[in-house]
């Protein structure tokens, strides 16, 4: 597989390629990018980042993220709970909002203060 | 008068707040007051839901709201004194601020030392003079980021976003994450000026078209944005290649076309701007042009990482403080200049005495491979590094030992 | 049904000016237009230049009602609070043909009896206007042009009228008009209504509403034109400055806004749709390009937005005022191009006066007030001023339109003057008018329009009808 190295403003064009059934990186300048190449090619992880309705509070919405980083196969179900999701003001940031969200083992928490309305 | 202050900052964004911070550091005892016309502190951080925030600062990924968030809780134990939902109107060379604010009504403030920290804001279509209609559906991408991060309104279902800086890939992600379809990023240059990272993770990701050489040149739709025509242009003249039109159906044009520091007050009070960066002219205090006023984050030039503005801010604050105490800097003053390959370099000038390390921040003017910068000082070469690549989207800084510096310097490339 | 003595369909600057001339009379006046707000057409988007009348053809109606026009503004604007500047408009020459031009311009205003117009040498003119070319042969100077807003106006007669008791019909398109004894009945939207007159004042529209009675005794066809503004910051003109019509075409103007701004424009296109004002890269690129001729200085790095206006071209070549032939009872005030803006209150004297005519008897209002006054800006308020503003009302000290500082007290206000759309605030309050364009403040006037009115933000528009703003809220747990 092809991809574009975001460790540096270099942007290295990375290969990724299973030579005798050893994953091979070419294209990368430096360790940190074949690292990256090598997570990318088995299991890329990504944060979600976004928003959850809040009841009582300031303003409608909470921003949240997964604590950790969810792989990226998962975004789509977990952005689905979150849609459902209403915490009551008020919230602190790394307050949990979902715990485990989507079977990812990570839990959602807040990312911002919400005080009481 | 009857308010005084030894410290008044305007603006309280992430410039302001590390400068506050700084200020306070600095001056344990000082008198420091912060005007912010929102009703909460952290200014366009508190929308920058994504992550990506701290990782220089904090060595931390943070996102915008945690990022201002540990100002804000430091602010508080700082005694720092903050009105929000207050607007300053102007600011005299006697550092008498004039602002309005609901608790308060029409106040004066008479300050020490002024730090300027108003941020920016974005460019927007009449900037561009995009041909075509003005109907609804035509947003900046920050103000679409404040209706869907904010308020909770998706601005529209299918979308083109015209430029890829940051906030229109942050953008792109956002609105594809809440449902809507976005059908393609145009950029009217040959490179991006947003990150690599965010150009992965927000548009390859989401499998969103990103079209280099690409600008819009018509928007359809009488009431509500229909579609937009998408043209190639010509590298060199940057003018749309006939033959090349592509229309797009969608109901949304999002513009993410470049910062404008916010300089309205700065002007109106006579400091000396800089025509490049929009933003006062300072020495490597942050001082302006007007003694005892500072300025620093994106009011000063457009960064493109806070962790910068950060560190900036920290220095005009200390400086400030410094200044408001009675320590005035003095001393021969040399100008710093920029040419062949850079656009423009920060400070513009240098009070010379002081021995330590002076950071100097720069742009270049185009994407370059393999230059080499150099800071020249008459015959004398004081720093010269070679770099593999070098983008205009990208904040280079370098730092110069400021012991050497005897004149005139002039940061260049040989490209 | 409800029944009025006159029904004015068209809410621009001349139908708004005609229903508050008639205001001042004991009757019933709707003003009926198919748009959400006053003066949605050609009001909103013209040269905003009060002509002095040396241009008109002599001898036409163009030429007296013009003349007559810019003599009323004076009283018109002290008592609607509207900004006037006489600054004086400039027609220059740059070649002996041109001067030629502004000769016979000055002979024709003298026939027109256009007062305080004078030739200027090249060198009198710069001394006057610095930022005129230096080729600049000679100028015509009219000392009684100047400049105006023409939503302002607009807003300010319809806002008068209303005070006197005039009722507003707006977002009802009229569909069909149909003769019967007592006056016509007229379907305005979704109701019908009665009047004993009808005043025809639909601007490019104005002829397909006579052919809803069987007149076809004349067309009006749309002409764009195309317009650049500029930031405040930019340098900008002291007089409207206008080039000759030339062998290269009629010229366009540079000319100071009473905002501050300046603008360039206007194209010149015939077109023939009556809806479409869209702006070209071919406009843009002209007005850029004539500019330099009469201004080399203009700075196009502080264009802040570009936008086009479709002006009512007769096809009789001079205004239409006057009974119909198909049923004298609806009097035409139409194919009002420029200088419309200019004439509005001579043509809503001269169609009260056909009215009267018409068999209408008319009796005095004691209780008519020609007064109204603008929002009260903040902006140009005095420190005193200011501070007692703000006691007075808190709002005032919530600026939510940076650029152009307009405080929640004003938006409020304009939301409770009739605004009920984004671009209604922006042409009350000028809330999204400066350099940012919006930006900054467009979701905070949304809020506020929302909180005051009880629309839900997904149904707010930018100007009416299908100009949504947000698609849907993005989650919809009940609060």
């Amino acid at each position: 597989m092809e991809l574009t190295c975001i460790v540096c403003p270099m942007g290295c064009r990375i290969t990724v390629e299973k030579v005798d059934g050893r994953l091979h990186v070419s294209g990368n300048t430096c360790k940190r990018g074949e690292k990256y190449a090598l997570q990318e090619s088995v299991c890329p992880m990504r944060t979600l980042t976004t928003l959850v309705r809040v009841r009582g509070g300031e303003g409608p919405l909470c921003p949240v993220k997964t604590r950790e980083a969810i792989p990226k196969a998962m975004l789509e179900e977990a952005l689905g709970v979150v849609k459902g999701v209403c915490v009551d003001a008020p919230v602190k940031i790394g307050d949990v909002v979902v715990k485990n969200i989507a079977g990812t083992g990570v839990d959602l928490v807040a990312t911002a203060n919400r005080e009481r309305r | 008068m009857e308010y005084r202050y030894d410290i008044v900052i305007i603006g309280g964004g992430p410039a302001g707040l590390a400068a506050a911070l700084s200020a306070r550091e600095t001056a344990p005892e000082a008198k420091i007051l912060m005007l912010e016309r929102d009703k909460k502190l952290g200014g366009i951080l508190q929308q920058c839901i994504h992550n990506g925030f701290g990782l220089h600062y904090f060595g931390q990924e943070l996102t915008g709201p945690e990022y201002a968030q540990r100002f804000i809780d430091q602010l508080e134990a700082a005694k720092i004194e903050v009105w929000t939902d207050t607007m300053v109107l102007d600011f005299s060379s006697e550092k008498v601020v004039d602002c309005v604010c609901a608790a308060r009504g029409y106040v004066q403030v008479q300050a020490g030392a002024i730090v300027l920290a108003m941020g920016c804001r974005e460019r927007t279509r009449g900037a561009l003079s995009i041909p075509g209609t003005r109907p609804a559906g035509i947003y900046t991408a920050g103000c679409a980021q404040r209706l869907n991060n904010i308020e909770g309104y998706l601005p529209g279902k299918k979308v083109v976003i015209l430029g890829s800086g940051d906030i229109g890939l942050i953008m792109a992600r956002r609105m594809t994450w809440e449902g809507a379809q976005v059908k393609l990023v145009a950029e009217i240059m040959p490179y991006s000026s947003g990150l690599n990272r965010n150009i992965v993770q927000c548009l390859v990701d989401n499998d969103i078209p990103l079209k280099f050489n690409h600008t819009v040149t018509a928007v359809h739709g009488q009431e509500r944005v229909t579609g937009v025509t998408v043209s190639e242009v010509d590298p060199a003249t940057r003018r749309p290649i006939a033959g090349t039109e592509e229309f797009y159906e969608c109901d949304t044009l999002l513009l993410s076309v470049g910062l404008i520091p916010e300089n309205e007050l700065t002007r109106g009070a006579g400091v000396e701007m800089d025509r490049i960066t929009n933003g006062a002219v300072v020495d490597q205090f942050r001082q302006t042009s007007m003694e005892g006023v500072f300025a620093c984050g994106n009011v000063l030039h457009v960064h493109d990482l806070v962790d910068n503005v950060s560190n900036e801010s920290a220095i005009a604050g200390a400086a400030a403080a410094r200044y408001a105490m009675g320590q005035k800097a003095a001393g021969q003053v040399y100008a710093v200049k920029a040419e062949n390959g850079v656009r423009y370099a920060l400070p513009q000038r240098i009070v010379a005495g002081d021995a330590g390390k002076l950071d100097v921040y720069f742009r270049v003017d185009a994407a370059y491979r393999n230059p080499s910068v150099q800071v020249l000082c008459g015959d004398k070469v004081l720093y010269s590094r070679k770099k593999q690549i070098m983008t205009p989207g990208e904040m280079e800084k370098m730092t110069l030992d400021q012991g050497l510096i005897t004149g005139d310097i002039t940061v260049r490339l040989d490209k | 049904m409800r029944e009025y003595d006159v029904a004015v369909i068209g809410a621009g600057v001349t139908g708004s000016a005609i229903a508050r001339q008639l205001s001042r009379w004991k009757m019933k006046v709707a003003l009926i237009d198919g748009a959400e707000d006053v003066a949605m057409g050609a009001s909103r988007a013209n040269s905003a230049i009060v002509h002095a009348g040396y241009d008109c053809p002599p001898g036409s109606l163009e030429a007296e009602l013009n003349v007559k026009g810019n003599a009323l503004y004076t009283r018109w604007c002290a008592e609607l609070d509207v900004p006037l500047q006489r600054t004086g408009t400039l027609v220059a020459a740059f070649d002996e043909e041109e001067a030629e031009n502004v000769r016979a311009l000055y002979e024709r205003g003298l026939k027109n009896g256009v007062p305080e117009m004078k030739i200027l040498s090249g060198e009198e003119a710069r001394a006057l206007e610095p930022m005129l070319a230096e080729n600049c042969v000679c100028a015509l100077l009219a000392g009684t042009g100047g400049i105006t807003c023409p939503y302002e106006m607009t807003i300010a007669c319809a806002e008068n009228a209303r005070k006197n008791g005039v009722d507003w019909l707006l977002g009802r398109k009229v569909s069909a008009i149909r003769g019967t004894e007592a006056g016509f009945v007229v379907t305005a939207g979704y109701e019908d209504i009665i009047a004993r007159r009808v005043v025809n004042a639909a601007g490019l529209f104005s002829d397909d509403v006579a052919r809803m009675i069987g007149d076809d005794s004349f067309t009006v066809r749309p002409r764009k034109g195309e317009y650049l503004l500029m930031d405040r910051s930019a340098k900008a003109p002291k007089y409207v400055i206008f080039q000759t019509p030339s062998r290269l075409g009629k010229g366009i103007l540079v000319s100071p806004t009473v905002d501050g701004n300046s603008f360039v424009g206007p194209t010149a296109v015939d077109q023939t749709d009556k809806t479409d004002t869209s702006v070209s890269q071919e406009g843009i690129d002209q007005l850029r390009r004539m500019a330099k001729k009469s201004a080399p200085e203009m700075d196009f790095r502080n264009v802040i937005t570009s936008f086009a206006g479709l002006r009512a071209q007769p096809s009789t070549g001079d205004f239409i005022i006057r009974p119909s032939e198909a049923d004298g009872r609806m009097i035409h005030a139409a194919g009002i191009c420029s200088p419309g803006l200019t004439s509005a209150p001579a043509v809503a004297e001269l169609v009260e006066k056909l009215l009267m005519e018409s068999g209408l008897t008319l009796t005095e209002d004691p209780a008519y007030d020609p007064h109204r006054s603008h929002i009260r800006r903040f902006r140009d308020m005095t420190r005193e001023q200011k501070e007692a503003a703000i006691a007075e009302n808190p709002l005032y000290a919530r600026v939510i339109c940076r650029c152009e500082t307009i405080t929640e007290a004003e938006i409020v206000e304009a939301v409770s003057r009739g605004a009920r759309t984004l671009d209604g605030v922006k042409r009350r309050t000028r809330a999204g008018m400066g350099r940012c364009q919006g930006g900054f403040c467009s979701p905070r006037v949304m809020e506020i329009i929302s909180r005051e009115t009880g629309i839900p933000m997904e149904k707010l528009t930018k100007f009416g009808a299908g100009s949504y703003l947000v698609a849907e809220k993005t989650r919809s747990g009940e609060v």
